[in-house]
């Protein structure tokens, strides 16, 4: 018998369909902040959410243990910790595990055992195998055989905070503002066919990866099979697990520049190409030819992020929300342009960006040089 | 031999309206209507008649009208009046059955147990009126990836040849000498005037229409008529027919009444003869032997045009189509059992083959897992009747689907299955000069545009309901279709669910 709590959909519907408040700034100069601001802003968008899943991402909060994978697991059965950590042992070098610092909180009921591990790959990861990949298995492996145990961050110097409950209360019980980060992505769900599963809260990660998303993909039945075809198992039926794993392929395995990528997500219609240079029409058309069945298609917003870079995205024809802000050093990516200006009333600029056009933040090289952040390769 | 047929058709004259014109006596190409001057009277030999409608359609007092013979046979559903016939037929002339058109036989249309997908609330439909909606596809080998030059946003990926065309639907294979030279046309004009391409068949390609080569897929068959160097050059891509839906394991014949100086000089064959394609290849036994014709007539184009291969929808298909990507096919074409001929054996038409939705379904599924899918365009064929076939085919897998009957029908065809007889009331399927110029090349350009601007209206919106603005987020999108009325097997083989689920 399932235990519906601890599945994402336990109608067997194709997927998650929902609607949600994201939120999303980066420091570009890589100096740390709390997570306050951020948690005021999501609060702020209250009524984009139904109190059945809220997250937070952050990045930079680990930076004594910058060189481990950080996994955060979510144990919900006694059974499945013991049989988890036989596991990691088996297949890593732990640093250090704890349990992940919380606190009672209101709204937040039957949650589960949190704990978190720093581990190293070295030296069980084979040689000619990248520790990357082999994490993502390592991870694939816990989610889908090991019954009741679930990674939900798995990235070096970075974490996700999240849960069933309204995203300040669940930013209340993981103690979020205690934590510092050069940058924060946050997320207020309203599922419409699932009664909420912690695991299926937003933001959803694979390795440093985090994703945040607004809407339902209409593409979704094909860009699954497409990245089935690449070894990814979408294991949650969510949307946000497919953009997640897209993101991986593109810019992780195939090597290709964020920018690029969005222009597969949400490339240009072809009479825009066919305005472009020939160059460049040869690129966008070589884009959509490769990767048609990447594109994502449908209502969504997403603000992805990893290490030292943020963006945020639109479908091409632009069926969710999202305002883009920039004061001083700082990119602010939101569903609702008050939640902005809120924490940042005085606002160097505040624009909406064309649907399909990426918007992007990255850490300056000065603030990579310096060694405060710990830029991937 | 007195023949034990009874006529199939009554022939209703309304001798009030009848001002005994003669259209229809003119018009018949199947001798049924007659006019005797002596008693000022038109009269019918019904036996001839064949259900063509085209006395009807012309004839301008309305004074005609077709229907069925009521005569009935004691009812029996196993010798069905159909079985009793072609034995008497075969009792007279002792030999094999010749048809026309697709299989007519009630086998499942599974399109009819498909229903389609759409938006409510939680995404929003898209109005195709108001927002764009993009329908073109390319057709052809893709690469797994697009690798850039370091460090810049230059492209090193190199993309094979690729056909693009507005719409997923392209007019399929109809070889001069079966149909006449303007429905090849018609065909050729409106493909360009559309934006999609037609094929030659196995037929050549008349000089006339080398300017639209652009958009002509030129086929090399098992006969090699009017194969040379000019006619792959001239054409956007090089089809390689192996089998046809209609008659899968044979080859093709064309009655040498048929083959007139025109035909002769197309073919390259002499006039009046029969022009016999073998079932096989002659050299294609195997797949090592298709893969150097592939190659052959790769390297005959300089690698500028894709290879298309096309196969009879049968058992194997999903081997057969794997087997054939990996021999160097850019395109493989999968024609069902419902694909139509200009003649073929009844036996053969009727009874060989597999549903062309299955085949497309096992084809995907089969490529996808073997990690090569991206190496080949999947074009379906046979049987496709609207725009709502044509998507649930995209969502099956196909990258784009042949129409060769329903061209016809816009042509003026009412499938009355004739096409072996040459006769063609509606100047389609003949070489008879006096039947081809029925077919107007400026109305039969119009005809087809109309019908592909028309199903690419409703397809659009089907997409636009589905909440997606670009046919590839439809295409092998299986979730956008449920089954109604399948077994758990038929939905497994589909990869569908049931509707509900």
């Amino acid at each position: 018998m399932k235990e519906l709590e601890r599945v994402n959909n336990p109608h067997g519907d194709d997927k998650v369909m929902d609607a949600c408040g994201l939120f999303g700034i980066i420091d570009t100069s890589g100096r740390r902040f709390s997570g306050e601001a951020v948690i005021q802003a999501i609060t702020n968008m209250h009524d984009r959410g139904n109190g059945l899943g809220g997250g937070f991402a952050a990045y930079g909060i680990y930076p004594e243990m910058a060189d481990h994978y950080c996994i955060h697991i979510m144990y919900a059965t006694p059974a499945s910790k013991p049989e988890t950590e036989v596991f990691l042992k088996r297949h890593f070098t732990i640093a250090q595990d704890e349990e992940v610092s919380t606190r009672k909180a209101r709204g937040i009921v039957k949650p589960p055992v949190l704990w978190r591990y720093f581990v190293a790959a070295e030296p069980h990861c084979p040689e000619g195998v990248a520790q990357d990949d082999y994490v993502i298995e390592r991870v694939m492996e816990i989610n889908t055989q090991i019954e009741g145990a679930f990674v939900f961050s798995s990235g070096k110097d970075m974490g996700v905070f999240k849960g069933v409950g309204f995203p300040e209360d669940i930013a209340d019980y993981f103690r979020v503002e205690e934590y510092k980060g050069y940058l924060w992505t946050a997320h207020s769900r309203f599922p419409t066919n699932t009664p909420g599963w912690w695991g299926g809260a937003h933001p959803f990660n694979i390795l440093d990866w985090t994703v945040s998303h607004n809407g339902e993909i209409s593409s979704y039945g094909i860009n699954r099979r497409y990245l089935e075809g690449f070894g990814y198992h979408c294991t949650m039926q969510t949307d946000t697990e497919v953009v997640a794993y897209a993101v991986d392929l593109l810019v992780r395995r195939h090597g290709l520049p964020i920018e690029i990528a969005a222009k597969v997500f949400a490339p240009p219609f072809w009479d825009q190409i066919a305005r472009l240079t020939d160059e460049e029409q040869e690129l966008c058309r070589t884009l959509r030819q490769v990767y048609a069945s990447l594109l994502l298609n449908g209502p969504f917003t997403v603000i992805i992020a990893h290490q030292g870079e943020m963006i945020g995205l639109t479908d091409r024809i632009r069926l969710r929300p999202l305002t883009a802000a920039v004061k001083g050093d700082r990119l602010y990516l939101s569903s609702e342009e008050a939640s902005i200006r809120l924490i940042e009333p005085d606002l160097d600029r505040a624009w909406i960006p064309m649907g399909g056009e990426p918007i992007v933040g990255r850490l300056k090289v000065k603030a990579v040089e310096k060694g405060k952040i710990k830029a991937r390769a | 031999m007195k023949t034990y047929i009874p006529p199939r058709f009554k022939v209703e004259r309304d001798q009030e309206r009848c001002i005994k014109c003669q259209v229809c006596v003119n018009q018949c190409s199947f001798s049924v209507h007659s006019y005797d001057a002596e008693v000022d009277e038109v009269f019918s030999r019904e036996e001839n008649c064949v259900g063509c409608h085209r006395c009807v359609i012309f004839c301008p007092t309305h004074a005609l009208n077709i229907c069925k013979t009521p005569l009935d046979y004691r009812e029996n559903a196993n010798w069905r009046p159909e079985i009793i016939e072609d034995i008497i037929r075969q009792a007279e002339s002792g030999g094999v059955l010749l048809t026309g058109m697709g299989n007519d036989k009630p086998y499942k249309v599974y399109w009819d147990h498909l229903v389609v997908n759409a938006s409510q609330v939680t995404n929003p439909s898209i109005d195709p009126l108001r927002e764009p909606m993009e329908l073109r596809t390319y057709l052809g080998r893709k690469p797994e990836r697009v690798e850039l030059e370091r460090g810049g946003l230059k492209l090193k990926t190199k993309v094979a040849p690729q056909l693009t065309i507005e719409a997923p639907i392209m007019f399929s294979a109809l070889s001069y000498g079966a149909v006449s030279l303007n429905v090849h046309e018609s065909l050729a004009r409106a493909a360009s005037e559309f934006g999609t391409l037609f094929n030659t068949g196995e037929g050549g390609l008349h000089r006339k229409l080398y300017k639209y080569g652009k958009n002509t897929i030129v086929q090399v068959a098992s006969g090699r008529y009017g194969v040379h160097s000019e006619y792959l050059d001239v054409a956007a891509a090089v089809e390689i027919k192996i089998g046809q839906g209609a008659k899968p394991g044979i080859g093709g014949h064309l009655p040498g009444e048929k083959v007139s100086a025109e035909v002769s000089a197309t073919r390259m064959i002499p006039a009046g003869t029969d022009a016999l394609s073998p079932a096989p290849h002659h050299d294609i036994y195997s797949i090592e032997d298709l893969s150097q014709l592939i190659y052959a007539l790769k390297e005959a184009t300089n690698y500028t045009k894709p290879i298309i291969v096309k196969i009879a929808a049968v058992h194997n298909s999903a081997a057969i189509a794997s087997g054939m990507v990996r021999a160097g096919a850019d395109i493989i074409a999968l024609d069902g059992i419902r694909g139509s001929t200009g003649a073929a054996p009844k036996i053969i038409r009727d009874n060989v083959g597999i549903p062309i939705e299955l085949a497309i379904a096992a084809v995907d599924t089969r490529l996808r897992q073997e990690g090569i899918r991206h190496q080949a365009s999947l074009v379906a064929a046979g049987g496709i009747r609207c725009a709502a076939d044509v998507v649930k085919a995209v969502a099956l897998g196909a990258d784009a689907v042949y129409i060769g009957t329903a061209a016809l029908i816009a042509l003026g065809c009412t499938v009355c299955q004739q096409c072996h007889t040459g006769k063609c009331a509606w100047g389609i399927c003949t070489t008879d000069l006096s039947l081809t110029k029925r077919i107007n090349p400026d109305i039969g350009t119009e005809r087809l545009v109309n019908l592909l601007r028309g199903w690419s209206h409703e397809i659009k919106d089907m997409l636009g309901g589905m909440g997606v603005n670009a046919l590839e987020s439809l295409r092998g999108n299986r979730l956008h279709l449920r089954a109604v009325g399948l077994s758990e097997k038929e939905m497994e083989i589909l990869g569908v669910r049931h509707a509900g689920d």
